[in-house]
């Protein structure tokens, strides 16, 4: 028990992971707007199956001795691109998921074992890193979420209107395969942030479970997104505060965060009759 | 401004449609005036869809033209509202009836999502309107199928289009609900005089609004009022076989009128 939670000495280690928590901020405000429309286009698998590609991306990179983070934005990118462009619809889109997972997990797995530099740097790819995020690879991600989460912002209304009313949308001139595209690349850049922390088997931690929490207890427009973000935020940095003293990877932790406000929602849900408005 | 041709609103011209190599119509020709009424019938594949999105301008026509207030028609039209089928939506949609509503008036529009004033203002005007202020809170996946094309009615004239397509709004209603919300999109026509483009298998619940009839079959078609067109030598014609149309107190059957491939021999009307 000691080695899971451990506060002694909590005064000084916070500054030292005061970049962590900021990046953890930022990706869960990312996490959480994304995970709205991740949950509204019906994308959960999808996730999944970017952030396998984004694995093998980010291990052929560590592998080649490039940047890692480089290595995961391209795999995700070039995930998200196929299933964009193959998988307009859901039955097709899920086969071909189905399909690039294993072959990105392979990869990646290939790649790992070929790899001869330490060791937790491998295992960090799949189940997220241990807590001190280095200076570099934060400025990164701070960047990726404050993009994502501004071009999101911009094209919310038309985004929300085709992938709430798509035939409707279409008709009233909405871009919808356009923004379709572009919804894609912001969640490949979301995958690839998210798995730098979480690491890519867990990334639906941040990117649905915030979202699928919120959904449980409001069909408001604006409230489902503010909760999401709220939920991401305090798994995320919350997951980051627990796990500081025991030097163990920080992803069991958001994940368990993440579980439990789930659990709660639905239990929140069951106990209320009718929906907030 | 006041001569007469003015007053047409859509003019389709000589227009066909080939999709790879069937011809779904040809050689249409029709002049919809403002405020006009029109049901578009004919059964499943005579082309009333594709018709829809040529004038949406998702679709191109193979020949011919078709203009709205004398510009050719273009992706998103402002002057175009759309009425789709009935479908049922998941209950786990974050959109409640009146988010649903909003979207006819500002879900196009880049930005930041920041409701205004005005368009709130507007969305309950018009919530009023149709009379759905009691469920304008409700979830649209807990609505019934009356409600939500209640809604979907209001949506496609609060930005007060001149033109209003509807696409088997009516289908998988029941007779009671058929009719108010054909009634409601009668009175929408109306109060903006717009004109109202309308596809359906049953005219029935639309016979008493409606100015024209344009009936598609076999890649061909008619225009006219009801008792020009929907008569047994007409539909016959156009057939190229035996079609019976019925009147039985008020209302209008059309027996044996598609081919043996499909489920019903009867396409009632």
């Amino acid at each position: 028990m000691d080695k899971l939670f451990d506060f002694s000495d909590y005064d000084l280690l916070i500054p030292l992971v005061q970049n962590s928590l900021i990046a953890g901020l930022l990706l869960g405000i990312m996490g959480g707007l994304i995970g709205v429309f991740v949950m509204t286009r019906d994308m959960s698998f999808a996730v999944h199956g970017i952030s396998e590609l984004s694995f093998a991306g980010a291990a052929l990179a560590l592998l080649a001795g490039l940047n890692v983070a480089l290595g995961a934005t391209f795999g995700s990118i070039v995930a998200a691109i196929i299933i964009a462009i193959m998988g307009s619809r859901a039955k097709d889109r899920n086969s071909i998921i189905a399909v690039l997972m294993p072959f990105g997990l392979g990869i990646g797995i290939l790649a790992l074992a070929l790899y001869e530099g330490r060791a937790a740097n491998k295992f960090g790819l799949l189940t997220g890193q241990i807590i001190a995020v280095d200076d570099p690879q934060v400025y990164w991600l701070i960047a990726v979420a404050i993009i994502v989460v501004i071009f999101l912002l911009l094209i919310w209304r038309p985004l929300n209107f085709s992938s709430l009313d798509a035939e409707v949308a279409l008709a009233r001139g909405v871009p919808t395969r356009t923004l379709g595209i572009v919804f894609m690349l912001l969640l490949a850049l979301s995958v690839a942030a998210s798995v730098q922390i979480v690491g890519a088997l867990l990334v639906m931690t941040l990117l649905v479970t915030p979202a699928a929490a919120a959904l449980r207890l409001t069909s408001s427009p604006l409230l489902v997104p503010l909760l999401s973000v709220i939920f991401a935020v305090t798994s995320v940095v919350g997951g980051i505060l627990l796990a500081l003293g025991g030097g163990l990877p920080i992803s069991p932790y958001v994940t368990t965060v993440s579980f439990l406000i789930y659990l709660m929602a639905r239990i929140v849900e069951k106990f209320r009759p009718q929906k907030v408005g | 401004m006041s001569s007469p041709e003015n007053t047409a609103l859509l003019e389709i011209k000589n227009a066909s449609v080939t999709l790879g190599s069937k011809t779904v119509w040809k050689d249409l020709d029709l002049c919809v005036a403002e405020g006009e009424f029109i049901a578009v019938i004919g059964a499943n594949g005579s082309g009333k869809t594709v018709l829809l999105k040529t004038i949406l301008g998702q679709l191109s026509l193979t020949e011919g033209s078709i203009e709205l207030s004398g510009k050719p028609v273009s992706v998103g039209s402002r002057k175009i509202g759309y009425i789709p089928q009935h479908r049922q939506l998941d209950e786990g949609v974050p959109l409640r009836a009146k988010d649903l509503l909003r979207m006819g008036l500002d879900g196009h529009r880049f930005g930041l999502p920041i409701p205004s004033p005005k368009t709130t203002a507007r969305v309950n005007q018009m919530l009023l309107q149709v009379g759905a202020e009691e469920i304008a809170n409700s979830p649209i996946g807990k609505l019934s199928g009356g409600q939500l094309q209640r809604i979907r009615v209001a949506q496609a004239v609060i930005d007060k289009p001149k033109l209003l397509l509807a696409d088997e709004p009516l289908s998988a209603l029941d007779l009671k609900q058929q009719s108010l919300v054909a009634e409601l999109i009668n009175q929408q026509r109306v109060a903006n005089n717009s004109a109202v483009l309308f596809v359906t298998h049953d005219v029935n619940p639309v016979l008493e609004y409606i100015d024209r009839v344009l009936y598609l079959a076999n890649g061909q078609f008619r225009i006219g009022t009801p008792d020009e067109v929907l008569r047994s030598d007409v539909l016959s014609k156009l057939y190229g076989r035996s079609v019976d149309v019925v009147r039985n107190q008020g209302r209008i059957a059309v027996l044996g009128s598609t081919d043996h491939s499909h489920h019903h021999d009867e396409e009632w009307l």
